[in-house]
């Protein structure tokens, strides 16, 4: 049998009871379950080596910034299963801090599926998302020097980066 | 030297090490150790990709990539543009591979206007096409350079040969040779060019004799199989926990194809088989059995073209009231979302995510999965205590494109 999103739902919740679930949007085309940060990496082994599911690819990691209004980061995680030809989104939410010193927390899932690193460091880099357990959290494709996280949507670029001018 | 954009700017050598600063420490090296840098214009590395390599004689230790060199900001270039005007950026992200890119992208923003099931039929056939082709060139230059990389020159030449015309048959479609901005949200640029599909058949009855050629001349060579059967053997397990896809998870020996498994355009009405690794040369999952699979998707996508000029010339052949245009919208608005939508690139799943809010034409975030940035990331987990020469053959058997992985 094919397993929908309710019944992947459900069976979150009963594993870990059915407060782990924050929300829920059913409404769209590609319904998403929001998920608490703390238990977020318990559900993924769970997804991954549960035998009905087996959630064995990380299709995409997408951190979004929802802008200063409403001051939330969401990170979101496209599970694929091979086996089943499966499809399950998970998200987080976190508060967005300053992208200074006081930068959001949610957990690493390198442990989980390996694609989460790199993607997981782009997200660090363009976001500043510090990944709790991430074993070389560097920026990946911005100099290591760069000063702030460009696609956050009250970003402005630093003036000059190492005597040039950024702005043209 | 200071100019009038840089009023401040003097020449530091520190500069380097504090942009992208080593991750071994070169003070604290073992004995034997040495810390080698290869790229990022480094012939080999395929673009530019820096290399960190820890060594101790010809073995490599450890290998870190660094990337960011070619980055262009796709990702905040598109939250501030329409998305029909984002297609030339997505052009330039897989610029060996651009037709496929674009294939991919407009079919999801097709799907979220809801018109994906509008598009004629002879539109879909022609994306097929233009993508099978574009895929064919793009394995051409992976296998050349792969034969390049690792000493072979003739085969890089011949495939080069191929390609021109291949390059030829798309300038002619679209008037450029690899950055089209061809298909569009809704349907194409234009029809096929008068006498195109004629040409197409030509082209493919050259081509069966030579990809029979290449495959004598590159992978059944015994000198490239000495040099590549068993070196950087990927296991199945591993690729599939980091997230790799296209020919490299089936050289891993997995029968898994986007364009089977999702059936997306109209693949399921066109007959073709999904080659993988067998190991035939040495061990599952070797450098051989990447190359062996890019080749026999050549000799696959040859059987798709074929298919497509049937279809183009018989059901769905060109008629005077025919508008490739006719379902491409006014106005691209999507209503309020998130849609995640991928496909098979020549390098594996190509998948771009939206979030719209339904009130303007421009995407509040587009996150692209890259297939190159993926696969890449496995370097370093297969390349610990193997030669320096075989680093370069394992890079090279993994087909990436820097515009991909740094967007």
């Amino acid at each position: 049998m094919t397993y929908t999103f309710q019944d992947i739902k459900e069976a979150i919740q009963t594993q870990f009871g059915a407060d782990v679930v924050v929300a829920e949007n059913t409404a769209l085309q590609q319904p998403q379950l929001t998920v608490k940060k703390e238990s977020l990496k318990d559900i993924c082994f769970f997804l991954r080596d549960d035998a009905r599911f087996y959630f064995d690819q990380l299709s995409c990691l997408t951190a979004l910034d929802n802008g200063v209004e409403k001051n939330t980061l969401e990170i979101i995680y496209h599970l694929y299963s091979i086996p089943f030809h499966l499809f399950f989104i998970l998200k987080v939410e976190s508060e967005r801090g300053d992208g200074k010193e006081a930068l959001p927390e949610i957990p690493s899932m390198v442990d989980v599926w390996h694609t989460a690193d790199w993607h997981e460091r782009e997200a660090f880099d363009m976001y500043g998302i510090k990944f709790s357990g991430h074993p070389d959290l560097r920026r990946i494709l911005l100099p290591a020097d760069w000063e702030g996280y460009p696609l956050r949507k009250d970003y402005v670029e630093q003036e000059f980066y190492h005597g040039i001018k950024v702005a043209y | 030297m200071t100019t009038q954009a840089t009023p401040n700017y003097t020449y530091n050598p520190l500069h380097l090490q504090q942009s992208e600063p080593l991750v071994f420490d070169a003070g604290n090296l073992k004995r034997g150790e040495i810390i080698i840098n290869m790229g990022p214009q480094h012939p080999s590395t395929h673009g530019v990709l820096r290399l960190e390599i820890l060594t101790d004689g010809e073995i490599v230790k450890d290998v870190i990539p660094h990337m960011g060199y070619l980055h262009r900001c796709y990702e905040k270039h598109a939250e501030k543009l329409p998305y029909n005007q984002v297609i030339p950026f997505v052009d330039r992200m897989d610029y060996l591979a651009a037709m496929n890119s674009e294939h991919a992208y407009a079919m999801g923003v097709e799907r979220m206007l809801g018109i994906d099931k509008d598009i004629p039929k002879r539109v879909e056939y022609i994306r097929v096409l233009v993508a099978e082709l574009n895929r064919l060139s793009s394995h051409f230059v992976a296998i050349g350079t792969y034969g390049l990389d690792i000493g072979a020159f003739t085969p890089f030449l011949w495939v080069m040969r191929d390609r021109e015309h291949i390059n030829r048959l798309l300038e002619w479609v679209s008037g450029a040779r690899m950055l089209y901005n061809y298909i569009w949200v809704g349907g194409l640029f234009y029809d096929l060019p008068v006498g195109f599909e004629e040409r197409c058949k030509d082209f493919i009855s050259y081509l069966k004799p030579k990809l029979i050629e290449l495959q004598k001349v590159i992978i059944d060579n015994k000198i490239f199989i000495e040099r590549t059967a068993n070196i950087g053997v990927l296991p199945l397990d591993l690729a599939i926990n980091y997230g790799i896809t296209g020919p490299m998870l089936r050289g891993s020996g997995l029968k898994f194809d986007l364009r089977k498994v999702d059936a997306y355009s109209v693949y399921p009405e066109i007959d073709f088989d999904i080659p993988v690794g067998t190991g035939a040369m040495g061990t599952k999952g070797d450098c051989w059995d990447r190359t062996h699979v890019r080749v026999a998707e050549c000799f696959e996508s040859v059987k798709i073209i074929e298919q497509c000029i049937t279809q183009l010339l018989g059901d769905h052949k060109r008629t005077r009231e025919f508008d490739p245009q006719a379902v491409v919208p006014k106005k691209i608005r999507p209503k309020a979302m998130d849609f995640y939508v991928r496909a098979e690139n020549p390098k594996g799943e190509l998948g771009f995510f939206f979030r719209t809010t339904g009130n303007t034409d421009v995407p509040f975030r587009c996150k692209v999965r890259a297939p190159s940035f993926v696969n890449l990331s496995v370097l370093q987990a297969i390349s610990k205590n193997v030669m320096i020469a075989d680093l370069v053959a394992i890079l090279g058997s993994f087909d990436i494109v820097m515009g991909e992985i740094d967007r």
